[in-house]
């Protein structure tokens, strides 16, 4: 098994569309430092402007590594899915096209084995995805700005909330978050790679991947109690920002944030719960349908 | 002499169509084993069938004396395949797709090993080139190395010297001539090239519509002794059902045209007892060659396709 996993991961690591991902990556987030670092004082402003006389804190802190971190990681990981999707929906229908499933299939491993190798590989390029982004959007982003403590905006229904959090208490909920997000982004891989059972080439199943996911986002977001109580629950869509809650810190009664906690630990884990049946439903489906299928092309 | 294939009672069912039906055919140690047929005769399917690329609707599979469905990682650790064309990782250098399918064999190979295989192939120079630069012969031939890097006792081959030129067939002819009689492999190859056949194989079978229509050794089924002599009368079913009633009933073939498998020198008095049961002959023919064999077997049940030679 680790023999064949070697193997996946030597070849997705020579082909050039696995770039494109980090490049990606890299592109957006050294556009929203060099904007923020030129103007960044306008948009904290903007954001600042309702409490400002109810709130202090010194602005010109509050546009730290940290703070561009959570910025970048609130837009980028909406993306990811597609980036994600490029390399995972390609794992069986990318062999198909080249016409190597056919060698692959008549090679001594069994089709449980090549998709679980195959999901694994998915997985992995998942992780190394994440931790570029974690050393260019958290690392580089302190190197550039500076550490303090982090402000976090929130909507809490109709409210707006300002969190703080103590920089020393800020590391281990980035460690939590980006853990987090390779599990969301797991569930991607395991779509696209259920997807990329059915199809002779890449397109269809990336499409239908970011369709999927696009369309379940949408529902997820659509404030209807139909919705909200009998569709919502059920959809990964719903939880693949749930790393937020690592930021949503504690409060006393008085408002001061209670270092170490985080508000509701019980949604983190029944949203980690929802997701990882998911990752299995769509796991044990992509192999059951796979040791059944004649491979024709 | 061990049998290293036996397929009994082999059918596959497409939806509507009935690709394979009620195959049986037995492949002997040491065999060069042609299949034949013309294109959706059923070759391809059975082949995908044998390395489990596809499931069996009916019969069954024994390779190496174990059933393919229950032993299966076991069995194709020994086989080496060609399916079509040979489709490898164009990205990928020809030494790299080379390690890469050796090591999902199961097998340890050594640099230099992997060098002699390329070697073998001619392809040793261009190692380190990238397989998107390769013409097609040379892919087919890196598909040949692939197929026996891991020194596999069976080796089944697809139409190998499909898109080759009259050299690049004429290596492939000699490479699997080498392998049978040099190293002892036992070797399933299909074709459409029907001369090719005629000159490396030893035994072979005739498909058709998913059909055996003939299974025997090459020698055989050539020999004038066994000369297919087709008929075309006034009145086929008459004049077939006159021969089933006469002496000649043994040698006659199934199917709605007239064909008998008999020695040739006997066509007079077959001529003369079919004159005597009053059947007016329009034409005679006699088939020598295996692709006038194979031409007279699949024209006369009725359905002709071009094929390439």
């Amino acid at each position: 098994m680790w023999n064949l996993l070697q193997i996946e991961l030597f070849k997705i690591s020579k082909r050039p569309r696995t770039y494109i991902a980090f490049a990606a990556i890299a592109a957006i987030v050294f556009i929203f430092q060099f904007a923020f670092k030129a103007d960044g004082q306008s948009y904290m402003n903007l954001m600042l402007q309702s409490v400002k006389d109810s709130f202090e804190f010194e602005r010109t802190k509050a546009i730290n590594g940290y703070f561009m971190c959570y910025i970048i990681l609130n837009t980028l990981l909406v993306q990811l899915p597609i980036l994600v999707a490029l390399i995972a929906a390609d794992s069986i229908s990318g062999e198909a096209n080249m016409g190597t499933l056919r060698l692959l299939i008549t090679k001594p491993i069994s089709r449980t084995q090549l998709i679980l190798v195959k999901f694994a590989a998915a997985t992995i390029f998942t992780i190394l995805l994440l931790v570029w982004m974690a050393i260019i959007s958290l690392f580089f982003s302190l190197l550039i700005f500076g550490a303090d403590d982090m402000l976090i905006f929130r909507s809490k229904g109709d409210e707006s909330q300002i969190l703080l959090i103590s920089q020393d208490d800020v590391m281990w909920r980035y460690l939590a978050a980006f853990a987090y997000a390779t599990v969301a982004l797991t569930v991607i891989a395991a779509l696209s790679l259920f997807l990329s059972i059915f199809a002779d080439n890449s397109i269809g199943p990336i499409i239908a991947t970011v369709c999927i996911v696009l369309v379940c986002t949408i529902i997820s977001n659509i404030n209807v109690p139909i919705i909200d109580k009998n569709v919502r629950p059920f959809l990964f869509t719903s939880y693949l920002v749930g790393w937020k809650g690592f930021f949503y810190i504690a409060t006393t009664e008085d408002g001061v944030p209670i270092k170490g906690s985080v508000e509701n630990w019980a949604a983190i884990r029944n949203s980690l719960t929802i997701l990882l049946l998911h990752i299995g439903v769509l796991l044990g489906a992509s192999v059951f349908i796979f040791r059944k299928k004649d491979i024709l092309s | 002499m061990s049998e290293i294939i036996k397929v009994n009672h082999l059918s596959k069912q497409f939806k509507d169509t009935k690709a394979v039906d009620d195959l049986s055919f037995t492949v002997n140690e040491g065999d060069v084993y042609g299949f034949l047929g013309q294109n959706g005769a059923g070759k391809s399917t059975t082949i995908r069938m044998l390395l489990s690329l596809i499931t069996p609707s009916e019969g069954d599979i024994i390779i190496f004396g174990k059933k393919l469905q229950t032993h299966r990682s076991e069995i194709l650790a020994q086989v080496g395949a060609v399916i079509e064309k040979p489709d490898l990782y164009k990205y990928l250098s020809a030494y790299d797709n080379l390690s890469i399918f050796a090591k999902m064999s199961g097998t340890k190979v050594s640099r230099e090993l992997l060098m002699q295989q390329l070697e073998m192939v001619g392809l040793a120079d261009r190692a380190k080139g990238k397989v998107e630069t390769f013409s097609q012969g040379m892919k087919q031939r890196l598909g040949i190395a692939v197929a026996l890097v891991h020194n596999p006792a069976l080796i089944i081959l697809d139409e190998p010297t499909n898109g080759l030129d009259p050299q690049g067939i004429a290596d492939m002819r000699n490479l699997i001539l080498r392998l049978s009689r040099e190293m002892g492999k036992t070797i399933l190859i299909s074709s459409h090239l029907l001369s090719e056949i005629e000159l490396i194989a030893n035994r072979m079978i005739i498909l058709h519509k998913g059909k055996k229509m003939v299974e025997g050794s090459v020698a055989e089924l050539l020999d004038p002794e066994h000369s297919l002599i087709q008929l075309e009368t006034t009145n086929d079913a008459a004049a077939k059902e006159k021969l089933l009633q006469s002496k000649w009933a043994d040698v006659l073939q199934e199917g709605n045209s007239i064909r008998l498998l008999m020695n040739k020198q006997t066509v007079p008095q077959l001529i003369s007892d079919l004159v005597g049961l009053d059947v007016s002959i329009l034409s005679v023919n006699s088939s020598h060659s295996l692709e006038n064999y194979f031409l007279s077997l699949t024209t006369l049940s009725g359905h002709v396709e071009p094929f390439a030679n």
